[in-house]
């Protein structure tokens, strides 16, 4: 007991000296550390509830994944059936399949081969009358799930980036769901609006011969899709198109789009990357005179006339803009598309006066707290009461430099996770001087008595704090947002206190018994 | 420097003598929970319930609830509750989702009709998929603490000890439901953050009651089992309540400072520290004298615990 080996010593006084320099820049204004060196420049970040924001979370439409699958197999079936001259009736995609009958049972082979080089991972089945499905791969499914929410992210972040919100967290949450932080956001209603779009561009041709009215009466051509104007009056589309199906060029071979004047009216220019720019240039050559649309998720901007053939792989997009919806525009376009329309499931914003009030009374709180626990200890045990708040004190340094150094971030409910584990951290000492108590009650030496308090009560010590821990870890991998900060500092102040409460307690009471020799325990 | 406050004398509480009203107290009281949940309910908030606060504070002086909620009315909203929230000037707006709009329009609507003499100090919105994944992660993330601490209290005692654990256990988190459902206190993701803390924190006093009647057993190998229980619990009961007293100041002082947004964390947690411990002395050490654990198994978990005292 009275021998505290040399590392060990020299552990106990590290860990606490480093905790509370870690723990100080905490104690400061962020302008006032700002010339300190580099390594104690850093903070506890602050959550959003604590320091005003916006946070979204958002589900990726993973039937619209599913759905544009079947719907581009529909398309290369007929392409490559076509191709083949093998005949077909009653294309399409039903419930997770792509189904049609072949005219000719002869060409069965042929179809067989034609779908294996689509897509050789597609389970084929025939039935009866000649009927072919098409079910895709459950794997290819999957990974085409986890590609789409990567492909979001990516996409939101450059969509998010644009708008120059400063620090933006974006991190996947669950299967198919994107969590966005925007610190100091009060109102993300514009970052909503623009994370809302798909923002899929195409150019196609409008079919001359046929009007929207007929179309709208059921009769549309095959091959063409009645698509709505972008532009509303009272809530309805101002106008409709007759559109061909077929996709002169996408938007996904856009290099740049910018919002500019022309004749000053804001306009979105754009540039092709070279294949887009040559796809363009022979779709315009082949159908100068006619009207073209440029159409963004199923609506159509505007349809100009093709009056020459557009060579240099630019152009400009003229359409009713104001400038925000024409700087908007360009924005989602140099971004891309999403691979999926997204949801807003959950939203929610602080203004910064309650972050700062939370700030508050959770500090006030804390403190309170702490005052009352030292006062209690004091009064409970005396000296070494004054040895548990000691340890107490440096268990609370070592605990905000553990937040600190591992980059959690610091909720309203984390900082009760803080307080709670005061309350909790001096329980190991309470445990450990009742022990010492009951030895000397028992007639042992004072050396003794301290020593078996120490080993005996450790193993309670140990095993009440790891319940806490399953507790704390179960919270963790239930979290959202406030909860799982909650989970962290509870479960970080739970190990933090069982070394502070172990040892650097019995380094305070080893230095005692060594330095003033006592010969009775006082408490 | 010497305590000012002594306990010295170890009391003499005939616990086991009040076992059977404690059973039927908790009995009662575990029952009672039961059914309010089934019939009165929980107070979902809105990480369970999804829908819509919008948390306003009036920057001309006190707010005029009336005149709130008669403006309110006018928008046609279905559902919606105002109240104070902390301070006079501070309202809680809550509102259900709308089936003719979407929540996004009746933000929008509610600022345009409060205008610009409120400051908007919190809007969450909250879609009804995302509360009821929540609700069945919260239930089976609470039901999994319940089997791991049981498991390893039965892995560091004897199962007999494990099952005593659990039950008081299970019996702190059904009356702390219970609470909220009789009080009506909102039930949100941080009061559901309170109970598995409880249930961490709950069997704290058992275990250091539970390790002294371990200890008694081995001592006193032929000792009466009640009588053993009654020691154990009258040894440990200063321990018991002092660190009850230190984890229930900070938890006050919580609820106390902590603001509206901790309220019904701190009221849950300071509930299950109280139900915590008198559960611990009168349910969890007195039902081991029904499922007793066998005295010769006392040693081989003695082995136990020197393994890990040895990392000390």
């Amino acid at each position: 007991m009275l021998y505290f080996q040399g590392w060990k010593l020299a552990l106990v006084l590290g860990v606490c000296l480093l905790g509370f320099i870690f723990a100080l820049p905490n104690a400061f204004a962020p302008e006032t550390i700002a010339h300190w060196p580099s390594f104690l420049r850093k903070q506890v970040s602050l959550g959003l509830d604590l320091r005003g924001g916006s946070h979204l979370l958002l589900q990726v439409d993973m039937n619209t994944v599913e759905q544009e699958r079947l719907n581009s197999l529909v398309d290369e079936v007929r392409t490559q059936l076509v191709a083949a001259k093998v005949g077909y009736s009653n294309l399409a995609a039903t419930a997770g399949h792509v189904s049609f009958t072949v005219r000719d049972d002869g060409r069965m082979n042929d179809v067989r081969n034609i779908v294996n080089k689509i897509d050789s991972s597609l389970d084929v089945k025939i039935g009866a009358g000649e009927t072919v499905t098409l079910t895709p791969d459950p794997a290819a499914l999957i990974q085409r799930r986890t590609s789409a929410v990567d492909q979001s992210i990516e996409i939101v972040r450059r969509r998010i980036d644009e708008t120059g919100t400063k620090e933006p967290t974006i991190q996947r949450e669950g299967e198919d769901r994107v969590l966005v932080q925007l610190p100091g956001v009060e109102n993300p209603e514009h970052v909503k609006e623009i994370l809302g779009k798909t923002a899929k561009m195409t150019f196609q041709l409008v079919d001359p011969n046929a009007s929207p009215q007929d179309a709208r009466g059921a009769r549309l051509p095959p091959g063409d899709v009645l698509l709505p104007s972008s532009t509303t009056a009272n809530g309805q589309p101002t106008q409709y198109y007759v559109v061909r199906r077929r996709v002169m060029v996408s938007g996904d071979t856009l290099t740049d789009a910018q919002a500019t004047f022309q004749n000053s009216v804001p306009v979105v220019s754009f540039k092709f990357d070279s294949t887009g720019a040559r796809r363009f240039a022979d779709a315009t050559r082949e159908n100068v005179g006619k009207p073209f649309a440029i159409v963004l998720d199923n609506k159509v901007i505007s349809a100009p006339v093709i009056k020459e053939p557009i060579l240099g792989g630019a152009g400009v997009i003229e359409g009713n803009f104001t400038v925000q919806s024409a700087n908007d525009l360009a924005l989602l376009l140099r971004a891309g598309a999403l691979p999926a329309p997204l949801t807003v499931l959950e939203e929610r914003t602080v203004g910064p006066g309650l972050g700062a009030d939370s700030i508050h009374a959770g500090a006030l709180a804390s403190v309170v707290g702490v005052v009352l626990v030292v006062v209690f200890m004091v009064l409970f045990y005396g000296l070494f009461g004054i040895f548990a708040d000691i340890a107490l004190f440096f268990n609370l340094c070592i605990m905000l430099a553990g937040l600190t150094l591992l980059g959690a971030t610091l909720t309203l409910p984390g900082i009760a996770g803080i307080a709670l584990t005061m309350g909790m951290a001096v329980d190991a000492n309470v445990l450990i001087y009742e022990r010492i108590r009951e030895e000397v009650r028992g007639g042992r030496s004072l050396i003794s008595s301290l020593q078996a308090g120490f080993e005996r009560a450790f193993g309670t010590i140990f095993d009440s704090h790891v319940t806490t821990l399953v507790a704390g870890a179960l919270m963790f991998w239930l979290g959202s947002g406030p909860v799982k900060g909650f989970a962290v500092t509870l479960s970080l102040g739970v190990l933090t206190s069982l070394f502070s409460a172990i040892l650097v307690t019995r380094l305070l009471i080893v230095t005692w018994l060594r330095r003033l020799k006592p010969k009775v325990i006082p408490i | 420097m010497r305590p000012l406050i002594n306990i010295h004398r170890i009391p003499n509480i005939n616990f086991m003598g009040l076992r059977h009203i404690g059973f039927a107290l908790s009995a009662l009281m575990t029952i009672a929970s039961i059914v309010l949940f089934f019939t009165h309910g929980l107070n979902y908030g809105i990480d369970f319930s999804g829908g819509t606060i919008i948390e306003v504070r009036s920057t001309t002086g006190p707010a005029n609830l009336a005149k709130m909620r008669s403006d309110l009315d006018s928008l046609g909203l279905r559902d919606v509750t105002l109240q104070n929230f902390g301070g006079p000037e501070d309202v809680l707006i809550r509102l259900q989702e709308q089936s003719d709009k979407t929540q996004e329009q009746t933000v929008n609507q509610i600022k345009q009709k409060l205008g610009s003499s409120f400051e908007y100090r919190r809007t969450e919105v909250v879609g009804p998929t995302v509360g009821a994944e929540l609700i069945k992660a919260g239930a089976e993330a609470t039901i999994l603490a319940l089997i791991a601490i049981a498991i390893y209290v039965w892995f560091r005692f004897e199962w007999p000890f494990g099952v005593g654990a659990m039950l008081s256990t299970l019996h702190d988190t059904i009356t702390t439901i219970g609470l909220f459902s009789l009080l009506h206190i909102e039930f949100d993701l941080t009061t559901l953050a309170a109970i598995l803390t409880i249930a961490g924190y709950s069997i704290n006093d058992t275990v250091v009651i539970y390790d002294r009647m371990r200890e008694t057993m081995r001592r006193y190998k032929s000792m009466d089992f009640s009588e053993l229980i009654n020691k154990s619990l009258n040894e440990t009961l200063s321990r018991t309540i002092l660190t009850v007293s230190t984890t229930a100041l900070a938890v006050l002082s919580l609820l106390l400072f902590g603001g509206e947004v901790l309220r019904g964390f701190s009221i849950a947690m300071l509930w299950g520290i109280v139900i915590g411990t008198y559960s611990s002395l009168f349910i969890a050490a007195p039902l081991l004298y029904y499922i007793r654990p066998k005295r010769s198994a006392a040693q081989s978990a003695d082995a136990g615990e020197t393994a890990v005292r040895g990392k000390s």
